[in-house]
């Protein structure tokens, strides 16, 4: 996919503190990605920098092959929907949707149609005449996105915008977003700490880390396949093992441990090595079964863990069990109800287990 | 029987309120009956004959109130111009900018406040003189400007910060240029504020009597020194009728702070 939007070795600082350190990144024509990262990993500064807002100390911003690092945010063609909505409070929902057609010189009857327009995309047909302080929370987040699309930007950008809004609200605002910007076709970059918001709306994400980036890819692969520890955790995989790894050809062996057995694991794209090492899994997929039972054994591929179950819950559709393995605790979910106090054995599919070098912490 | 049910505490507190009340009202009453008054002497508890006789005569076409009234009005309107126009960038700026020595600017504004106004107008009287500024409404106004900017700048620069900074950085978002978002954005939503310190700026304007006395007198007479005049030859009649005339803009300016000062401009004034 040719270059949009495109940034290059971009570093941005605060005073003493550099917040982005080096940032390359290049969006497509009508594509929809990402920025996902914990707060304070540089995603807001990333996007005000592409909305002309920050400065970059190095790098440089390309639209379409033109050079925009150094243009003000009005000459950038671009629209930023923020977090707070920023309605302009002495101006009509009108007024507001309308003030950037105003600034383009639209005749008053176009842009009196363009604005009807916007008002029945995003539902607010009726409240044309009312302030933004008279307006739901999601309500404003529609008057807000409306007037950044009315202008059709040549680039949407979205900080966290559903973030203020009901947890209800927020999924069908998710979905009528990501539908609006297929439709219309609008090149869009959406600044979330929400990995289901991202996973759901964006068609790659870019995961941040402390101002660079820690990954790029479709949901499905950084999902799949995180390249790092982080990028693992951040995706949800949140049980941890300490194991021991030794690499044979492009395969790793893990060490049996006294609640683990020995196991080969492959895994395509990531050079296999030798040492301490992290091995991460999520809840869910994973293989339970009784230890009277010899039915995981059998199988082969993938960890065999083998543990006492401590505690029982339903979250609602699968059991959660908090697992007991030795110093460790681990959640697994499985589709029946294991006992408190039983013993339990765990299958860890292979392509569900991520193995990271240990930190040399 | 009926003795009980009256709650005997109310008293006190009455009491206090009907003290209040006269503090406030007793003054304003003797300005109202002096201004009415045609004839009132010892030991008469009140005027012995009402009348507006004195009322025509303070607004007739010999008299020196219209002419008061008129300077006054037009001192009070060139120093709020002057003052708000002053105002607006400057207020703007420490509300906005990195500004060095920010707290040392809003503190130097007030420094013709800090020291006794008597030694300060006499100097400015003897400068003034030097420029030919004596006796003239320039430098009447430009007195009425150093007392007027320290509460035009101190409250346009609470009116400025009180603006979250995205809704400029929305403008400019959309397409609009820093002077375009200043005049569609930032002015309309800081206009209450701003016009909150013109009418203050002119009541200051308005009321001001040793400046105007020493830079102005006897060339400019303004509703003030009319009255001085006035109240010092013993003509409590048209004393009372020109307070009377000074207290109306007052009036009408806690109207207008009740209705468009909001509190959170108001809790960033001097910050």
């Amino acid at each position: 996919m040719n270059a949009y939007l495109e940034i290059a070795s971009t570093r941005v600082r605060y005073g003493e503190v550099e917040v982005l350190k080096g940032i390359d990144l290049s969006v497509g024509k009508g594509e929809f990605v990402a920025l996902l990262g914990s707060s304070g990993c540089g995603k807001t500064t990333l996007l005000r920098t592409i909305a002309g807002f920050n400065t970059p100390t190095a790098g440089t911003i390309r639209v379409d092959g033109r050079d925009v690092t150094r243009q003000p945010p009005d000459k950038r063609g671009m629209a930023l929907v923020f977090q707070s909505y920023a309605l302009w409070p002495h101006m009509t929902v009108d007024q507001n949707i309308g003030y950037g057609l105003k600034l383009r010189r639209m005749p008053a009857r176009d842009a009196s149609a363009r604005v009807a327009e916007m008002k029945s995309l995003l539902g607010l047909d009726a409240l044309g005449q009312r302030k933004p302080g008279a307006l739901s929370g999601g309500q404003r987040q529609r008057v807000a996105l409306g007037r950044a699309l009315a202008v059709n930007p040549d680039i949407l950008l979205l900080d966290e915008p559903l973030s203020n809004l009901d947890a209800r609200i927020r999924l069908t605002v998710r979905h009528e977003i990501s539908a609006l910007q297929r439709r219309l076709g609008i090149t869009a970059v959406h600044v979330t700490h929400d990995r289901e918001e991202a996973m759901v709306m964006a068609d790659r994400i870019v995961i941040l880390d402390g101002g660079k980036i820690a990954q790029t890819g479709t949901p499905q692969e950084v999902y799949n396949q995180p390249n790092s520890d982080f990028v693992a955790a951040f995706m949800g995989a949140e049980n941890i093992l300490d194991v021991d790894v030794v690499a044979r050809g492009d395969s790793m062996e893990i060490a049996a441990g006294p609640h683990s057995l020995r196991a080969t694991v492959h895994r395509p794209g990531q050079a296999a090595f030798t040492g301490k090492a992290i091995a991460r899994f999520r809840s869910e997929s994973i293989g339970v079964a009784d230890a009277s039972d010899d039915t995981l054994g059998t199988k082969s591929g993938g960890l065999l863990l083998k543990g006492i179950v401590e505690q029982v819950s339903y979250p609602g559709g699968l059991w959660r069990h908090v697992i007991h393995l030795g110093d460790n605790s681990v959640i697994v979910d499985a589709e029946r109800r294991f006992e408190q106090g039983a013993q339990v054995h765990l299958r860890v599919p292979e392509d569900r287990l991520y193995i990271f070098p240990a930190h040399r912490a | 029987m009926m003795a009980g049910s009256i709650d005997l505490k109310w008293i006190p507190r009455g009491l206090g309120l009907g003290l209040l009340a006269f503090a406030i009202f007793g003054p304003l009453t003797n300005l109202l009956l002096w201004a009415f008054t045609e004839r009132w002497y010892f030991p008469h508890a009140l005027p012995l004959e009402y009348g507006f006789s004195y009322w025509a005569n303070v607004f007739s076409p010999r008299g020196n109130a219209t002419t008061s009234l008129i300077m006054s009005v037009l001192i009070a309107s060139l120093t709020v111009v002057i003052s708000i126009g002053l105002a607006i960038p400057a207020g703007y700026a420490l509300a906005r900018l990195r500004l060095p020595f920010r707290g040392a600017v809003l503190l130097i504004l007030l420094i013709p406040q800090a020291f006794p106004n008597l030694p300060v107008y006499v100097n400015i009287a003897r400068i003034f003189y030097q420029f030919g500024l004596n006796g003239t409404v320039l430098g009447v106004v430009l007195v009425h400007v150093t007392h007027g900017l320290v509460y035009a700048v101190w409250i346009a620069t609470a009116a400025f910060s009180a603006i979250d900074r995205e809704l400029e950085e929305a403008a400019r978002s959309m397409g609009a240029s820093a002077l375009r978002t200043f005049a569609d954005v930032t002015l309309p939503i800081a206009a209450p504020g701003l016009l909150a310190s013109a009418v203050f700026v002119f009541l200051e304007s308005l009321d001001e009597f040793t400046g105007t006395y020493f830079v102005g007198a006897p060339d400019i007479s303004t509703l003030p020194l009319l009255l001085y005049t006035a109240g010092s030859g013993g003509n409590y009649q048209i004393a009372s009728i020109t307070a009377f005339i000074l207290l109306i803009p007052s009036i009408a300016f806690m109207f207008v702070i009740e209705k468009f000062m909001r509190a959170d401009v108001l809790s960033k004034v001097g910050r």
